[in-house]
C-alpha cells in the first residue's frame, strides 16, 4: 500500500493556460479518495497525469516516497479502469485478465491461478472463455474490475468506472468496488462526476472546479460544510438552496431581494462584516411549520410541485430565483399556492458574496442512536 | 373478462387483402432495385455471360459466334506454351506485388499514425499514389528504368555497378513491372490501413503501457488481431488487383520481352484485339475468373479463420 502525494501539480497544454493548477493533495495509504468534478474540470486529466499517461507540466508528483514525474507507466506500480473498459475484443476474458502478467513475464502457472482467484471474487469464473463482446455490461465492468485487481498493484485508478452502466448495476457495483477496497487495502483513486457516487464511496473527497481545489474532506464535511456555494450546489441532491440578502444585525434578520424576511438565531450575525451575503440553506431544512415548532416561518408562493411518494419536492419563489423543498410525505400543494414555510436556521450556511467563503458554519447535524433507543 | 369477449366478437372480421395489395412492399422494394439490376445486368451480368458462351465458339472478324467448338479452346490453351507462360508469369506477378505490397503500406500506415507535428504532410505523400493514374504513372517509371539516362542506372552507377536493362532484359522485366505496380498500389494500401489503425480504440494501448507492454509487444497482441479484417480486405483486393493488372504492363512492356511480362490480362487482350481471336480470349477470360474466384474462396476458408470481427 502506498501513498500518492500532488505537491504544486499543474497541467497546460500550450504553456500558457493551465488548465489544472496548484493541486496539493496526501493520498493516504489504504484511503478510497474520490475525485469528484462537472465534465472538463479536469478530473480525468488529473488521474492520467498519476497515470502517467499525460505529461506533468508543473510540481511534483509522488507514489510512495519516490518522485515519479518522469517514470513511465508500468513502473507506478498502478492499475487502472477506464470508463469504456478498455477490453481486448479479439481475447477471451481470461487472456484479458492475464494480459498484463503475461507481459511481466509472471509463470504460467501463478498466471492461472491468481486469474482464476479474481474471476472467482468477481463472479466470472463461466464466463472465462468468452469473448468481451458476449458478455452484458455489467460483466465487462467486472472484467475491467478484475484486470485491476490481478495485477496486485497498491494503487488503483478509476476514471468513471461506472458511468456506463444502469442505475440499478451501479448501485451494486458502487457497494461492491468499496467492499474489494477495503478487503485488498488498495490505494483508490477514483474519479467520477456523480456526486451520489462520491458520497457512498470516498473516506475523502476533493472536489475539482475549473482545474482548482474546491474543498478536500470527508463527505459529511463537505456535505454540512461546504467551503463555498460551488461545493454547495454540486454536492446534494436537490442542490442547496443560494439567495443573496442583506444582513440587519440589529435585528438579526437577513433579507432576500424580493422582501422576504428570515429570523436568524440570536447574535448569530454579530460576527459577520459584510452588509450582503449569500445565505445558503439545504431543501431538507426548509421544513412543514408543524415539524418545524418554533422556527421562523416565512410565507412563499409555490412554483412547481413533484410527490414522490416518500417525499414531496416542491420549489417556491425566494429573492432572485428558485428555492427548493423536500418534506417528508405526501403533501397537497398546488402551483401557486401561498404557503408558509419553517426554516432550520441553525442549518444555514453564510457564503462572502464577493469571494464565495463561508462564513458562517452550519449547525453539526449527525445524530447517533443510543443503547435505550435501539432496545426500544 | 366477459366485457373483452364481447368487445371482441363485435369486431368485424378483416377480410383478407387481395395480391396486388399484399406484394405492395415486395413491389416497392424492386423499383429500388431496379436501377441496380439495369446497371449490373448491362455493364457486368450480359458481358459475364457473353464472355462464357463466346468461349465455345471460333468467332469471326467482328467477333461473333460461327462454329460451336465445345471445349476445344479451353484444351488449346491448356496445350499451349505460351498460355502456360502467361499463366506462371501471373502467378509470379502476384506473389511479387502482394506480400511486398501489403508490408510496405502497413509499414507506412504504422508509421503515419504515431501522433507527430506535421504527421499530416506524410499522410498525404504516402497515400498520394492513390491519386496518379496508371498510364500516368507508367510513363513516369518508363523514365526512371530507361537504360542510359534513368534514375536507376544513374543511381547503380555511382556505385560503379554495371547498367541494368530494367524492361529489356526477360529476367529482370517482370520485376520492374513489378515494383512500379506496388508503388501505384501502396497510396490505397496505406490509406485503407492507416483508417484500420485510427479505429482502433487508444485505451487499449493505454492499458497495456500500464500493463507495461513494449511497442512491438503491442504490435503483436494488440494492433495486428485488432487490424486484421482490414488487412484480411487489403489483401483479398491487392490480389484481385494483381491478377488483373493491365495498363502498366501495356505502357512498360507490352508483354514483352520474349514474353516475360505477358500476363493473363494482356495476353486476352492481344489475343481478342490483336489477332482477333474472341473465343481463345474469352476461355482465357473464364480461366482467369475462374482462377481468382478460386483464390478467394480459399482465402475466405483459410484466412478468414485468424481475423478478428468487432
Amino acid at each position: 500500500m502506498k501513498k500518492v502525494e500532488l505537491i504544486d501539480v499543474s497541467k497546460s497544454y500550450d504553456r500558457q493556460k493551465d488548465v489544472i493548477s496548484n493541486i496539493n493533495v496526501t493520498i493516504e495509504p489504504g484511503e478510497f479518495f474520490v475525485l469528484v468534478g462537472p465534465s472538463g474540470c479536469g478530473k480525468s486529466t488529473m488521474l492520467r497525469m498519476i497515470a502517467g499517461l499525460e505529461e506533468i507540466t508543473g510540481g511534483t508528483l509522488k507514489i510512495g516516497e519516490k518522485t515519479a514525474n518522469r517514470l513511465p507507466p508500468s513502473k507506478r506500480d498502478l492499475s487502472m479502469v477506464f470508463q469504456n473498459y478498455a477490453l481486448y475484443p479479439h481475447l477471451t476474458v481470461e487472456e484479458n485478465i492475464t494480459f498484463g502478467l503475461d507481459v511481466k513475464k509472471v509463470p504460467k502457472a501463478d498466471r492461472k491461478k491468481r486469474a482464476l482467484d479474481t474471476a472467482e471474487m468477481l463472479g466470472l469464473t463461466d464466463y472465462l472463455k468468452r469473448k468481451p463482446r458476449e458478455l452484458s455490461g455489467g460483466q465487462r465492468q467486472r472484467v475491467a474490475l478484475a484486470r485491476a485487481i490481478v495485477s496486485e498493484a497498491p494503487i488503483c485508478l478509476m476514471d468513471e468506472p461506472l458511468s456506463n452502466l444502469d442505475a440499478k448495476l451501479r448501485a451494486h457495483m458502487r457497494s461492491e468496488i468499496r467492499r474489494i477496497q477495503k478487503r485488498l487495502g488498495i490505494t483508490m483513486i477514483y474519479v467520477t462526476h456523480d456526486q451520489v457516487e462520491a458520497m457512498t464511496m470516498g473516506d475523502r473527497i476533493m472536489i475539482l472546479h475549473s482545474g482548482k481545489i474546491q474543498q478536500i474532506g470527508s463527505p459529511i464535511e463537505i456535505y454540512n460544510h461546504p467551503a463555498n456555494p460551488f461545493v454547495a450546489t454540486f454536492i446534494g441532491s436537490p442542490p442547496m438552496n443560494l439567495a443573496a440578502a442583506d444582513v440587519r444585525k440589529e435585528a438579526s434578520l437577513l433579507v432576500l431581494a424580493n422582501g422576504t424576511e428570515i429570523v436568524m438565531p440570536k447574535g448569530s450575525l454579530d460576527e459577520i462584516a459584510e452588509e450582503r451575503v449569500t445565505l445558503g440553506i439545504r431543501p431538507e431544512f426548509l421544513m412543514p411549520p408543524v415539524t418545524g415548532e418554533g422556527l421562523p416561518v416565512f410565507d412563499a408562493e409555490v412554483t412547481n410541485v413533484e410527490v414522490l411518494g416518500h417525499e414531496t419536492v416542491f420549489s417556491f419563489v425566494a429573492g432572485e430565483g428558485e428555492w427548493t423543498a423536500k418534506w417528508n410525505g405526501q403533501w397537497q400543494i398546488q402551483p401557486g399556492d401561498r404557503i408558509p414555510i419553517a426554516v432550520d436556521t441553525g442549518s444555514a450556511c453564510l457564503f462572502s458574496l464577493e469571494d464565495g467563503r463561508l462564513i458562517r458554519k452550519a449547525a453539526d447535524r449527525q445524530r447517533t442512536v443510543t443503547k435505550e433507543g435501539a432496545a426500544l | 373478462m366477459s366485457t373483452i369477449r364481447e368487445g371482441a366478437a363485435q369486431v368485424p372480421a378483416e377480410k383478407r387483402p387481395g395480391v396486388w395489395t399484399r406484394t405492395r412492399r415486395g413491389r416497392t422494394a424492386l423499383l429500388y432495385l431496379l436501377p441496380s439490376f439495369i446497371l449490373f445486368g448491362v455493364f457486368v451480368f450480359y458481358p459475364m455471360f457473353r464472355t462464357i458462351y463466346l468461349s465455345f465458339f471460333l468467332t469471326d472478324q467482328r467477333g461473333d459466334a460461327a462454329v460451336f467448338v465445345g471445349l476445344d479452346n479451353y484444351r488449346y490453351l491448356l496445350e499451349s506454351a505460351a498460355f502456360l507462360n502467361s499463366a506462371k508469369a501471373t502467378i509470379l506477378f502476384v506473389l511479387y506485388t502482394v506480400p511486398a505490397g501489403v508490408v510496405i503500406a502497413l509499414f507506412l500506415a504504422l508509421l503515419a499514425n504515431e501522433k507527430l507535428k506535421g504527421i499530416g504532410f506524410f499522410r498525404t505523400v504516402y497515400s498520394s499514389t492513390m491519386g496518379v493514374s496508371v498510364a500516368a504513372a507508367s510513363v513516369v517509371w518508363l523514365f526512371m528504368f530507361h537504360p542510359s539516362i534513368g534514375m536507376f542506372n544513374r543511381f547503380l552507377a555511382l556505385f560503379d555497378i554495371g547498367q541494368i536493362q530494367w524492361l529489356l532484359d526477360p529476367d529482370w522485366a517482370l520485376f520492374s513491372v513489378a515494383i512500379s505496380t506496388i508503388w501505384m498500389n501502396t497510396g490505397f494500401s496505406f490509406l485503407i490501413l492507416l483508417g484500420g489503425l485510427q479505429n482502433i480504440d487508444e485505451h487499449l494501448y493505454e492499458s497495456a503501457k500500464i500493463d507495461g507492454a513494449g511497442y512491438f509487444y503491442q504490435l503483436r497482441r494488440i494492433t495486428l488481431p485488432m487490424l486484421s479484417p482490414t488487412l484480411f480486405f487489403i489483401i483479398t483486393i491487392s490480389l484481385i488487383n494483381a491478377f488483373q493488372s493491365f495498363g502498366q504492363i501495356d505502357i512498360l512492356t507490352k508483354g514483352g520481352p520474349a514474353q516475360s511480362t505477358n500476363l493473363i490480362v494482356y495476353s486476352i487482350y492481344r489475343e481478342a484485339f490483336v489477332n482477333y481471336q474472341f473465343g481463345t480470349a474469352s476461355a482465357q477470360a473464364v480461366f482467369l475468373f475462374l482462377c481468382i474466384l478460386v483464390v478467394t474462396i480459399l482465402q475466405f476458408k483459410f484466412g478468414e479463420r485468424k481475423v478478428h470481427y468487432q
